[in-house]
């Protein structure tokens, strides 16, 4: 469990990036933090793995005060993709790469040799283990970022805009994928303002804007309120800019997916045949 | 005559395998709002950067075909000619601001074209004026938001006055609501000032409403070409994983539950306005 107790964070550089927040995240959740850039959202999530230390306030992981331990000790829980890979990525091959982190962790030999081609297959990546990452495509050196973090199997994976720079294709594997894992119990927490990718995921959704909370609650609520995600620089998904169109006819506004939509046009127009 | 035409278009770069484009014949008309998608790798960027003459004359490769633009025959005319008529936007306005303020980026490129300091600056205030910058002009470009820095790098572009604008995922970048706004801009460009726009992209949600014309890419050939609502409801621009805008794919699931639109829609506003329609007559 997360806990996130109205927390402050000041840059040395004077600018306060958090105002005042709290949330606590639930072993097991799935959870979209969503809103503009420079809302404070990464450095929300910097603060579950100790990367940064609030300023104010603090912020407890599984029943440990991020102040009174290491990184080392938090990253082991709590896993971080970094929006961009090659922040991440500095070993000569995949394999190294995948390896390093269950190294530092001190995994015994044997093990480090299983959890690596476990990860390898697991992302697809095992024809490219001797390859060097920087000669794999974006989308490729994402997935070995997740790999080398899943690897040494984190409590929580955090994923800074996952969805960048993919296509629609690589989009729809990375998003079936993250959701396989939050059904294997892992906490998710995603950090994106890709509003169509949420919908059709579904998640917990916490707005952020201007370092602070202010919205959290089911996706289908709070990306179909206008007012509530303009402010957060958002527009509400595709489904949902039809059904706001059509709420005078009696027509529910809180859709957002395609499959969604069927159900309540068919229910709809049963209700008007009878 | 078509303000973008090609024949038979091959290219391989120097030392690539396979060809990066392959067979490609398409023709722009002149005030095309052209979306150009396709999967990562598909050929796309290769395919743009003939548009400006970098293929043939900076990339070294095998290229075979031909290729005009704006009347120009790319591979008998240098970059600096075609740069008259062709211009650029890339994903990451940061690769293309560099100067202190934004006025003297957006006048950089007229700078070297020679043109005099007077017809300067009514063309760098025209430019930003045009794209809703010209507020952030005295501004370091290095302190605007992802979104007003694209707007600055579009304008740099337009003021070169060019025929055809190439934008390579402007938006990638962007929230949502910068996105919206970049492609409200390049729409308005696009109708005000009749400028040919080839737009690569992958959200096809935010931009299909102001498209004429789509051309779908996949390991480097043409698979599809044509009026948007006719590329989006095709089986291959499905099968191909384009991600097609909701509207249209809604159309199709209640299609097949025998609930007939009528019209294909490719926007949000067109779908609601197709349901109203036929919801509250039956």
């Amino acid at each position: 469990m997360i806990e996130v107790k109205d927390i402050y964070y000041t840059f040395p550089n004077r600018v306060q990036a958090l105002k005042g927040v709290s949330l606590t995240i639930s072993d097991g959740e799935f959870i979209a933090i969503m809103g503009q850039n420079g809302a404070g959202k990464t450095t929300l999530v910097k603060q579950f793995n100790g990367l940064l230390k609030p300023t104010k306030g603090e912020v407890v992981v599984d029943g440990i005060n991020t102040r009174e331990t290491s990184v080392a000790k938090l990253a082991r829980n709590v896993g971080f993709v970094f929006q961009n890979p090659d922040h991440q990525l500095f070993c000569e091959s995949v394999e190294e790469e995948i390896a390093f982190g269950l190294r530092n962790f001190g995994f015994e030999k044997n093990l480090e040799k299983k959890r690596v081609d476990w990860a390898l297959n697991l992302l697809d990546l095992a024809q490219y283990r001797k390859t060097s990452p920087f000669l794999l495509s974006g989308g490729e050196r994402k997935r070995v970022a997740l790999a080398s973090v899943l690897a040494w199997d984190p409590k929580t994976v955090v994923l800074d805009e996952p969805t960048i720079g993919q296509d629609h294709q690589q989009k729809e594997k990375l998003r079936q994928f993250i959701v396989q894992l939050n059904s294997q119990g892992k906490t998710v927490v995603v950090v994106t303002h890709d509003v169509e990718f949420v919908a059709e995921s579904n998640p917990r959704v916490v707005l952020m804007t201007g370092g602070k909370i202010i919205a959290d609650g089911i996706a289908e609520e709070i990306l179909t309120n206008e007012k509530l995600v303009t402010k957060a620089s958002l527009v509400p998904p595709q489904i949902s800019q039809i059904f706001l169109q059509l709420a005078d006819l009696g027509l529910p506004t809180n859709v957002i997916d395609i499959y969604q939509a069927r159900d309540v046009l068919s229910k709809y127009m049963e209700a008007k045949h009878k | 005559m078509p303000i973008i035409e090609t024949e038979g278009l091959t290219y391989t770069y120097q030392g690539g395998i396979k060809p990066s484009i392959r067979d490609v014949s398409i023709k722009v008309e002149e005030g095309e709002f052209v979306i150009l998608t396709g999967p990562s790798g598909c050929g796309k960027t290769t395919l743009c950067r003939c548009f400006n003459g970098l293929i043939p004359h900076f990339y070294t490769g095998t290229l075979k075909g031909t290729i005009s633009v704006a009347g120009l025959n790319v591979i008998e005319h240098k970059i600096h000619e075609l740069a008259r008529h062709v211009g650029f936007v890339f994903q990451n306005p940061e690769n293309q601001l560099f100067a202190l303020s934004v006025e003297k980026d957006v006048a950089f490129a007229l700078e070297n074209l020679g043109m005099p300091r007077e017809d300067i600056q009514g063309k760098v205030e025209w430019a930003l004026k045009n794209v809703g910058a010209y507020a952030l002009r005295e501004r370091a470009p290095h302190e605007l938001s992802g979104g007003q820095q694209q707007r600055v790098a579009i304008a740099s572009v337009l003021a070169m006055q060019p025929a055809v604008m190439v934008l390579d995922e402007p938006t990638s970048f962007l929230d949502p609501l910068g996105a919206k706004k970049i492609f409200e801009v390049i729409a308005e460009l696009n109708k005000k000032l009749d400028i040919t726009v080839i737009l690569v992209e992958h959200r096809l949600d935010l931009a299909a409403k102001y498209v004429d014309h789509v051309i779908i890419m996949d390991e480097g050939k043409v698979i599809l070409d044509g009026e948007p609502r006719d590329v989006f409801n095709s089986d291959q621009a499905r099968l191909v994983g384009v991600g097609i805008p909701k509207a249209t794919r809604l159309f199709q699931i209640l299609k097949e539950d025998g609930f007939n639109l009528k019209k294909i829609p490719v926007s949000s506003d067109n779908a609601a306005e197709l349901l109203r329609g036929v919801l509250s007559h039956d």
